[in-house]
């Protein structure tokens, strides 16, 4: 049965429809005409005259920072960049703050696509090299970037005939012990004095943990960088004389055994490297914060997670790096602000890099991130950071330790595939934790592993 | 005056009423006249395709070209990502992955994660998968019988499905862990601590306990609608032969239920195949590789590194397919052999 109504609506619903999408579509064109036309009004010559500064493109430009924290650098980053912002009215920066997992992650096949942000906290230095810009024709005074970076360019830059300037050093690292001094005192232990070895620190940590009934003596930050430092102290030289990896040799060899004696005896918890698969990263700062473990092998950008966390529950102090034959070794690092090649605002970007290498905003990012300068004048004047004296005092420490890092230390952190050295040793050494691995097999995969990747790496 | 007042809704909704009529005329019509020309272009049975063309193309996309770049990101190696910029090498990452002196001795091959990962996923399916099906069916059951609570129990048992995979694996690892409410429990019944995250037989049981308990109702569901659709008079015509429970089941309910358990068969072990993101959370694929599954392998070997091997990443995901393939195959014909038979 067909509607009465419905061929007789059928010519004027046929109109409706078709004033209906003229109108819409009308409607939607003057609409378009409308958000257009807005940027180009706040561009305007009259507005960029009564801003203090425009960008030097003379149009609105948006970064786009990604920045992982280890503890409050995006944020005072993002804060800091408010006073640029106010001088330069037309730039904006917007800070994605991710995990460090991305920045490990996906930030490189992110890079790898042509895409990702205009800008990014970094610590994989020299690996990401090929996407970075050479911020040199922007900066405005790259010798002062020369002067006061330069210990630090060389790790973002691609071989010793690059000098380009590449990023801004925003944190210089060295790994090294924290200890519960708490737990010492109520053990009535005395620590061990700089130059004291890993064998007498062992002791005295399996003293404090029995008497104070505590699990664990000792626990190691789930990393190869973290692990690099003691073998270097060990003897390990990680490179051959033409700087090809070497990894293997009785340095690496010595230190890897001790390690997993020492996992096996219960010196350290099986957790944190035998606990998870593959390469993956875990810090063992939730079980020293609960004052499980003793003494923690972590480095200084823990400082000021610490010194939030463990307020006053128990004291903490970091302490020299325990010695081996081959001396008292961390390894430095660090995290660096870069620009990557496929901005569209490269002007911008070197000014906003540019601003927060100031001498006196870089200071102030430093006190704030409780973090260590690799700015050479900052440095030299010291900085007063407001911290409790437990921080200041362990600051200090990590600061003095820079002098006894070994040359091996510095080519590694140098190298751009360090973290497939890295991923190998915490794989093949995690197994080896959890009992799937002898020693020596454990070692034969690393070789095994780091020439794989590299040679892939060098694969055109 | 009142009724003047009392009439303006009713203009109003006449008006809306009106307008609606309007626009659902307007809505079937505009297709119809296309529509009609189309049919009478293409004709009746080609007509279909036209209405499949857009998720044609949709699944072209995303689906088919994404397997096809695959295919060719497994034949060639280097860290570059774009296709054109990659050496080709042939068969090279398939032999890497296939060097072993000895297939039953993982160690002895070249790429032993790999064979590690194939074990454990192998062990983990076939356990999995049956304890799934088993405990889906065992809880469907008592579930359609008239049990007090059954609606607040189905709504339990449904509950994990609710959730995040990494919600489950992260609230079932804060259970586990050394200081986890599980030790608190044994130590405060005068126990000792069990390193259930650490061991890795009891590792391999927690990643598939927990697997089951967070997919268990949704499968559990599936098997509840087909015990429902069975007719009630099977039943009675079974306990008028004075037919036993056991008899009833095995004869009645398991045969009826047959379409259904299938379904669940071959959902589960398609999932099981899959497994990552429960077992990444919880276990992280550890201790050592105790509990890497291949899809860990493939994502560990392809992003998780410094130097990303996508070549070798996607040639063990091409191991995966066809593993996914076979099972699912043979799958089919054991569903078309037992409905036709």
């Amino acid at each position: 049965m067909t509607h009465p109504r419905t061929s007789v609506a059928r010519t004027p619903v046929g109109l409706i429809a078709f004033l209906f999408i003229i109108a819409t579509a009308l409607g939607c064109s003057k609409n378009d005409e409308k958000t257009a036309s807005q940027p180009s009004n706040s561009t305007s010559p009259a507005a960029a005259a009564s801003t203090p500064s425009s960008s030097p493109s003379g149009s609105a430009a948006e970064l786009r920072m990604q920045c992982y924290g280890d503890g409050n650098e995006c944020e005072v980053t993002r804060e800091l960049l408010a006073g640029f912002e106010k001088k330069h009215p037309n730039i904006r920066v917007v800070v994605d703050v991710v995990p460090y997992k991305a920045i490990l992650e996906n930030l490189p096949i992110q890079l790898a696509a042509g895409e990702g942000p205009d800008m990014a906290r970094v610590t994989d230095l020299g690996g990401l090299n090929k996407y970075y810009l050479d911020l040199r024709p922007h900066l405005k005074d790259p010798a002062y970037w020369e002067k006061n970076f330069g210990k630090t360019l060389d790790w973002y830059r691609a071989g010793r005939d690059d000098r380009g300037i590449y990023g801004l050093m925003t944190q210089l690292t060295v790994t090294g012990p924290i200890v519960n001094k708490t737990l010492f005192d109520q053990a009535g232990v005395a620590m061990p004095a700089r130059g004291a070895t890993w064998d007498d620190w062992v002791a005295a940590t399996h003293k404090v943990a029995k008497a104070t009934e505590v699990p664990f003596p000792m626990a190691m930050d789930r990393s190869g960088h973290r692990f690099a430092g003691l073998a270097i102290s060990m003897g390990a030289k990680y490179f051959d004389a033409d700087g090809n990896p070497a990894v293997v040799d009785d340095g690496f060899r010595n230190m890897a055994k001790k390690f997993i004696d020492w996992h096996k005896d219960g010196t350290m918890p099986k957790e944190i490297w035998g606990g998870s698969g593959g390469g993956q990263y875990r810090d063992g700062m939730k079980e020293f914060q609960n004052a499980h473990i003793v003494m923690l092998i972590t480095g200084s950008w823990q400082i000021e997670r610490l010194d939030k966390n463990v307020g006053d529950a128990f004291d903490w102090v970091a302490v020299p790096n325990p010695c081996g034959p081959a001396g008292c070794s961390g390894i430095p690092g660090g995290a660096g602000l870069v620009v990557f090649k496929h901005t569209k605002h490269p002007k911008e970007a070197a000014l906003v890099l540019d601003y927060l290498a100031r001498e006196e905003v870089h200071a102030e990012y430093m006190v704030r991130t409780a973090n260590i300068p690799a700015h050479a004048a900052i440095t030299e004047k010291g900085l007063d950071y407001k911290l409790s004296l437990a921080a200041k005092t362990s600051l200090n420490t990590f600061m003095g330790e820079v002098s006894g890092i070994l040359p091996p230390a510095y080519v590694l952190q140098g190298y751009p595939y360090n973290r497939a050295i890295y991923n190998a040793t915490v794989s093949r050494l995690g197994q080896s934790v959890a009992g799937e691995l002898s020693v020596d097999n454990a070692l034969k995969r690393i070789t095994a592993d780091i020439n794989e990747a590299v040679k892939e790496a060098q694969r055109k | 005056m009142n009724d003047k007042f009392a009439s303006w809704p009713h203009r109003v909704l006449a008006v809306v009423t009106g307008a609606l009529r309007a626009i659902t005329h307007l809505m079937l019509n505009i297709p119809e006249r296309p529509m009609r020309w189309a049919q009478r272009v293409l004709g009746g049975q080609r007509i279909a395709w036209l209405f499949l063309t857009p998720n044609l193309i949709i699944f072209s996309l995303f689906t088919f070209l994404p397997i096809l770049i695959n295919f060719y990101y497994a034949v060639t190696g280097g860290v570059q990502l774009w296709p054109s910029e990659r050496p080709f090498i042939g068969t090279e990452n398939f032999q890497k992955l296939f060097a072993c002196d000895n297939y039953f001795d993982y160690s002895t091959c070249d790429q032993d994660l790999f064979w590690r990962a194939i074990y454990n996923s192998m062990k983990f399916v076939s356990i999995q998968v049956v304890l799934m099906v088993l405990f889906s069916l065992i809880t469907a059951l008592v579930l359609n019988r008239k049990i007090v609570g059954r609606g607040f129990f189905r709504s339990v048992y449904f509950f994990p499905v609710l959730l995040s995979p990494v919600v489950v694996a992260l609230v079932w690892r804060w259970i586990l862990l050394r200081d986890g409410v599980l030790n608190a429990i044994i130590e405060s019944m005068g126990g000792e601590k069990v390193l259930w995250l650490l061991d890795p037989s009891w590792s391999f049981f927690w990643v598939i306990f927990v697997t089951v308990w967070a997919q268990m109702g949704f499968y559990t569901l599936i098997l509840l609608a087909g015990l429902q659709a069975i007719p009630r008079d099977v039943y009675e015509a079974a306990q008028m032969d004075r037919a036993s429970p056991w008899r009833t089941f095995r004869k009645i309910t398991l045969p009826l239920l047959m379409p259904n358990m299938i379904v669940v068969l071959a959902l589960a072990l398609i999932r099981a195949v899959q497994t990552f993101d429960e077992v990444f959370v919880l276990t992280g694929g550890g201790p050592g590789s105790a509990t890497t599954f291949l899809v860990q392998y493939i994502y560990n070997t392809g992003f998780a590194q410094q130097i990303q091997r996508f070549g070798l990443a996607a040639a063990a995901s091409l191991v995966l397919a066809v593993v996914l393939f076979i099972l699912t195959m043979a799958q089919l014909r054991a569903s078309r052999s037992k409905i036709d038979g």
